[in-house]
């Protein structure tokens, strides 16, 4: 090949790159100011105070399932947020041999298994045995996404935490147990932090998993034991619908969602930055 | 030294769980599969009717869908991804990567359903309006092209699914060509190659298990994905190869039949396709990560 053409070529597949660079970015424009425009504009005072209005009526918004979405949220934290943290806790510093490798395996296998599978799994562990659908069946399955985010990442951090500070500690005669809970864990908090909040914006958009466990709701409801309504599913059930009062809702719904995950995600980066500096 | 031993154990109890998590999982996904594997064991796979009335139960409609979605959409992002990746890692200046990064990963912030909202609202009125007619004047006569503008259907579903993929693959591979050795690439520039020539002998070549890694991710992504899918892909249990046909896949069959399924054989058909789309998800990314760790350092869950 001879020097002119590939001159060209280096230029027309470099140029090319930089194209699909563009080209990537175009959906999240799109998404957001599509979402911003119709979904911003559809918003106003009433969605975030009142029920969801029947057919036919117009008005009404979604401030159960904005309650139930954040009730799911702190229960399914409740149960993944420890399991996450002790676990990557064990693996940091107690982790060797066989059963580690088990344990990273395991979170590696529920990192990639779709959340629709687990709405399956929480479906047979509690909708069956208990005949009814519920709240706590959601956030069990939303715990089992959180779970494997929080594990790796709190390993990772306790790790990152230098050697001499866990010689200071041990140096000055206190229990492993007080170095790792007061010295290291406090340390890397605020790379856990950025990984629970990272998990909990990952969980609040969750749609697949509620689906038969808590069923959604049109009512409200705090009690964990019976369908609850959240945030996903609602705006699945009326962006669905023939309604265009409904789809106007569940373009609302959706705007609020998107801003609340995109919070999440500046803010955990924010934390997990200024703490490193 | 009560105290130390004592917590070790407690933070291993939690360990534990994890494990016990997905050893559950895969014992109760088989158990509510049970009856429907007895039923027709193998042939599941490659029965063409589902049909819940007659408790005739052939999962090969959802399997063809999940496929051809997933195909398709590792068509249209594999060379988008690898583009972002390529312009990020290798050429791009330092102060525009961090930024364009975080901007392609938020894609992957954006939850499922809110991608359906927006391909049910904007893409599917876009495709039925503009796309599909023009495709079907001039090219009607293939296959692919068959049958009338619906707007949903399989095209919907397989952009949709491109788009959440493109974040998986290229942040991964962009990572597998950073661990890239510096002097794979000086070498190749000191034989007097130019930028892309570096690139592709140097950069690609070195990284191609890891790549192919990344694809993999993202195909395991995109097998189980379900609610951007559900809701364009119109659900319907045939099997076409025009890209305009409604579709169903075996992830949309499960969100959309699973809390009405009246009787325990059909719950139980819906539970073995939830396994089969366990254990494929599985081996994808068990392959995915065996791949990624040739090149680059294991990486955290995604």
């Amino acid at each position: 090949m001879n020097y002119f053409l590939r001159k060209n070529v280096n230029r027309l597949m470099l140029f090319a790159t930089f194209i699909c660079a563009i080209l990537a970015m175009i959906p999240l424009v799109l998404i957001f100011s599509d979402l911003l425009i119709r979904g911003g504009g559809a918003l106003n005072f009433d969605f975030f105070t009142q029920l969801p209005k029947p057919v036919g009526e117009t008005g009404g918004g979604m401030a159960n399932a904005i309650a139930g979405t954040l009730m799911l949220i702190l229960t399914a934290s409740a149960m993944g947020v420890p399991v996450g943290v002790m676990g990557g806790i064990y693996l940091a510093e107690f982790g060797k041999g066989r059963f580690s490798s088990w344990v990273r395996f395991s979170a590696d296998v529920l990192s990639g298994t779709p959340s629709i599978v687990i709405g399956i799994f929480a479906y047979t562990l509690f909708v069956l045995p208990m005949k009814g659908f519920s709240g706590v069946s959601g956030s069990f399955a939303l715990a089992i996404i959180m779970i494997p985010i929080i594990l790796r990442t709190t390993e990772e951090m306790m790790r990152l935490v230098p050697v001499s500070l866990r010689e200071g500690a041990l140096a000055l005669g206190i229990h492993r147990w007080k170095m790792l809970t007061f010295v290291v864990l406090k340390t890397a908090a605020s790379g856990i932090i950025t990984a629970i909040m990272l998990a909990v914006a990952r969980i609040a958009g969750e749609t697949a998993p509620l689906l038969f466990t808590t069923l959604g709701n049109q009512y409200w409801n705090f009690s964990p034991l019976e369908p609850t309504a959240a945030l996903p599913l609602q705006i699945y059930t009326f962006s669905i619908s023939p309604y265009e009062d409904w789809q106007r809702q569940a373009l609302a719904g959706a705007f609020v969602l998107i801003v609340i995950i995109f919070l999440l995600n500046a803010l955990s980066r924010l934390i997990f930055h200024e703490n490193k500096n | 030294m009560r105290a130390d031993f004592i917590f070790e154990k407690t933070t291993k109890v939690f360990a534990f769980l994890s494990v016990a998590i997905v050893s559950l999982m895969g014992f109760l996904l088989l158990m509510e599969s049970w009856p429907s594997i007895q039923q027709s064991g193998f042939l599941f796979l490659i029965k063409k009717v589902w049909d819940p009335v007659i408790h005739d139960y052939g999962a090969l409609p959802f399997v063809y869908g999940t496929l051809v979605s997933s195909g398709l959409a590792l068509i249209m992002a594999i060379p988008l991804s690898l583009g972002v990746a390529i312009f990020l890692s290798e050429l791009a200046p330092y102060y525009l990567r961090r930024p364009i990064a975080f901007l392609v990963e938020l894609l992957a912030a954006i939850p499922s359903v809110i991608y359906g909202l927006w391909g049910l609202f904007y893409l599917v009125p876009l495709l039925r309006e503009k796309v599909e007619p023009f495709f079907i004047d001039r090219f009607g006569f293939l296959p692919f092209f068959e049958g009338p503008p619906y707007g949903i259907g399989m095209l919907p579903a397989a952009i949709l699914l491109a788009i959440m993929i493109i974040p998986i693959i290229s942040s991964i591979s962009r990572d597998v060509m950073q661990a890239v050795p510096q002097h794979q690439r000086e070498a190749a520039l000191a034989l007097g190659a130019t930028r892309w020539e570096t690139t592709r002998v140097a950069v690609l070549r070195y990284g191609k298990s890891g790549i192919f890694g990344a694809i993999f991710l993202g195909l395991g992504r995109a097998l189980g994905e379900t609610m951007a899918v559900t809701m364009v892909i119109g659900n319907r249990p045939d099997i076409s190869l025009s890209l305009f046909a409604p579709s169903h896949t075996m992830a949309s069959v499960i969100a959309n039949e699973f809390a009405e399924a009246s009787s325990d054989l059909y719950l139980s058909a819906l539970a073995e396709i939830g396994l089969v789309l366990f254990l494929v998800t599985f081996l994808v990314n068990m392959i995915a990560r065996l791949l990624v760790m040739k090149t680059a350092k294991p990486f955290a869950a995604v």
